[in-house]
């Protein structure tokens, strides 16, 4: 596969948009005292797959609470289909932006079809009840996370990579354009990390929506982002394509990794391999005595 | 109401089994006293009504509001039992555990005995301030705490509040004994002395209180896997907080304005029901307001037979089930 890069992830005119449906424009927030995300601007691509990484602390998960309205901004704004997402109805939001929090937890012995059902939450109300189409949704959901064969099975009994598709099976019935991932891939094993991030990726350019994911493993982002967002010290220090972003002298001045950049020579995406300095070889005295 | 699901094992006659259950408390309730009648005589007496006859005014006018008072108050009860473990995500919140009914209870007292105020008008309103106030102590108090309001930090707030003002209305007994022999009985959490009057002014607090709570139990389940979830899908905390304190208080406030601080139901209850119809509060309300009805009917008629004819306090009997359940759910669930 060929990388798109600068603007070729708006060279689709059909699915686009005259503005991106997520638009940050001097975005501050914080927990109350010092806003720990200062004058964030970003406009986050459609259709594609976003990425924000960063060291820990660098502000990357308040910027996306603020983003999916769990937390209000100090200053700027934050736009969704051109509105400010403050001033729109919580449960109009949620038709349209979905969230996964970073390591949520499922209330004892709740079943995972009846996890996937709350995603169709933001589309009932007391006066309009569960329909045909609700199940549908439920349904198409669970088959496209691939949970529907645990449907009848307790959260809690199945493995964490199953429980994590189980809870984006849940934001996908919310059948929202845009979708908010919390580190959803933290803590499970690698192989589990690459088909979580495949499902996204899959999820973005089959059904056309736009993703944001905050990531921790640096390769894994490398591999599947469209659009790389590096943030540090509550700012953006870079942004752009993998390839434009992605480079030695961005890892060392974000994260301060020493670490060289190569290419798998398969996918053509870049890697970065940290610098280790050699292990010091001690001729062991006693073999040379 | 429609569900998204049907469980397996809970079939859609279950609501009328669990009438039928309940109403058969309710009628065994009636036939236990010091002169037993037999239920199909309940059954007639309440379906047609005969002053003339002995059993049917005995039934009536004397075993039927007890009868009405044990179901109210344990629906009231189960039903902000299941409300607050929902909302605040604690399998031990109750209102018992959490202060709320001691502090109803005291202000009663305090109102009662202090002040000599006997309006049955206002009982269930000064059982619903001091309900928030204690709350509002309680959560202080934990909130303040190193780690915040933590499940367990909760908990021991409550014990602490419940554990002054227990020791604060002790203080005022001793200072005016007479009065306070009255509310003695009423302090265990009894179903025997309520009056007419006050069933009927707390009862638009009980309705007030269940309706919002069912109104709210959709959104409850949201909240119950994490805020940020719950304002992902859409929900609004902070009125959902609010309506849900609100129901919580004018449940509790019925319910000890009715019988006084009856412990563990709230506990108790919301839990078996869990076991049987899943973590959906649109089914766990109503079914809490059921089982609880039925739970308390039943738990009166133990308090009566037990050591018959001397009769025990219901709330001594709920604390003695309850109890033992609270260890359980302390040591499988925190």
């Amino acid at each position: 596969m060929r990388l798109k890069c600068s603007t070729a992830q708006y060279d689709e005119p059909v699915e686009q948009r005259d503005a991106p449906r997520l638009q940050l424009r001097d975005a501050s927030v914080g927990y109350g005292g010092a806003p720990i995300v200062r004058n964030v601007s970003l406009d986050v691509p459609d259709g594609a797959l976003t990425v924000l990484v960063g060291p820990n602390g660098s502000g990357k998960s308040t910027l996306m609470k603020a983003m999916a309205r769990v937390l209000r901004l100090d200053a700027g704004n934050i736009l969704l289909d051109g509105r400010p997402i403050g001033q729109l109805p919580t449960r109009q939001v949620a038709r349209r932006l979905a969230l996964l929090p970073q390591g949520p937890v499922a209330p004892e012995g709740l079943r995972v079809r009846e996890l996937v059902a709350q995603g169709r939450f933001p589309h009932q109300s007391l006066l309009r009840q569960w329909s045909r189409r609700d199940a549908d949704a439920v349904e198409a959901a669970m088959e496209a996370a691939d949970v529907a064969q645990f449907a009848e099975r307790p959260v809690s009994d199945l493995s964490g990579g199953q429980r994590q598709r189980c809870w984006i099976a849940m934001v996908l019935a919310q059948e929202t354009g845009l979708l908010l991932l919390d580190e959803p891939a933290t803590f499970l094993d690698l192989k589990v990390q690459v088909d979580l991030m495949q499902l996204l990726r899959r999820i973005a350019k089959q059904e056309g929506r736009t993703v944001v994911v905050v990531l921790h493993e640096l390769n894994v982002a490398a591999a599947f982002a469209d659009h790389l967002v590096m943030m540090q010290d509550g700012r953006i220090r870079a942004e752009g394509c993998v390839d434009a972003v992605f480079n030695a002298a961005n890892l060392a001045k974000v994260f301060g990794l020493d670490a060289t950049v190569v290419r798998d020579p398969v996918s053509g995406r870049p890697v970065c391999v940290p610098r280790v300095e050699p292990a010091v070889l001690h001729t062991p005295r006693i073999a040379a005595e | 109401m429609i569900v998204p699901l049907e469980r397996p094992g809970l079939s859609s006659l279950a609501p009328l089994l669990g009438i039928a259950a309940v109403s058969l408390a309710f009628a065994w309730h009636i036939s236990v006293g010091a002169r037993s009648i037999p239920l199909h005589v309940v059954v007639e007496a309440l379906l047609s009504y005969d002053p003339a006859l002995f059993d049917h005014v005995v039934v009536v006018d004397l075993r039927l509001p007890r009868a009405l008072l044990a179901a109210l108050v344990g629906a009231a009860l189960a039903v902000a039992g299941a409300l607050m473990q929902g909302v605040t995500r604690n399998p031990l919140a109750e209102p018992g555990i959490l202060g709320l009914l001691v502090g109803a209870s005291f202000a009663v007292v305090v109102v009662v005995g202090v002040f000599d105020l006997t309006s049955p008008t206002l009982i269930p309103l000064v059982a619903a301030v001091g309900a928030v106030l204690a709350a509002g102590a309680v959560w202080g108090i934990a909130a303040a705490a190193p780690g915040g309001a933590a499940p367990l930090t909760l908990i021991l707030a409550g014990a602490a509040v419940m554990a002054f003002l227990a020791a604060l209305v002790t203080v005022a007994s001793l200072l005016d004994e007479q009065t306070f022999e009255q509310l003695r009985v009423w302090m265990t959490g009894s179903l025997a002395g309520a009056q007419n009057e006050v069933l009927k002014w707390a009862l638009p607090w009980f309705g007030a209180g269940l309706i919002v709570a069912l109104a709210v139990a959709r959104q409850v389940t949201a909240l119950a896997m994490g805020e940020e979830t719950a304002i992902g899908l859409g929900t609004d905390v902070v009125r959902l907080k609010a309506l849900s304190l609100f129901a919580v208080v004018a449940l509790t406030a019925a319910a000890v304005a009715l019988a006084g601080p009856m412990g563990f139901v709230g506990l108790v209850v919301p839990h078996a029901v869990r076991l049987l119809v899943g973590q959906d509060y649109r089914r766990i309300v109503p079914w809490s307001a059921l089982a609880g009805a039925g739970y308390l009917l039943v738990i009166d008629v133990v308090a009566r037979l037990l050591l018959a004819p001397v009769e025990i306090s219901t709330g001594l009997v709920t604390a003695l089930i309850g109890a033992p359940i609270f260890v359980w759910l302390v040591r499988t669930r925190l």
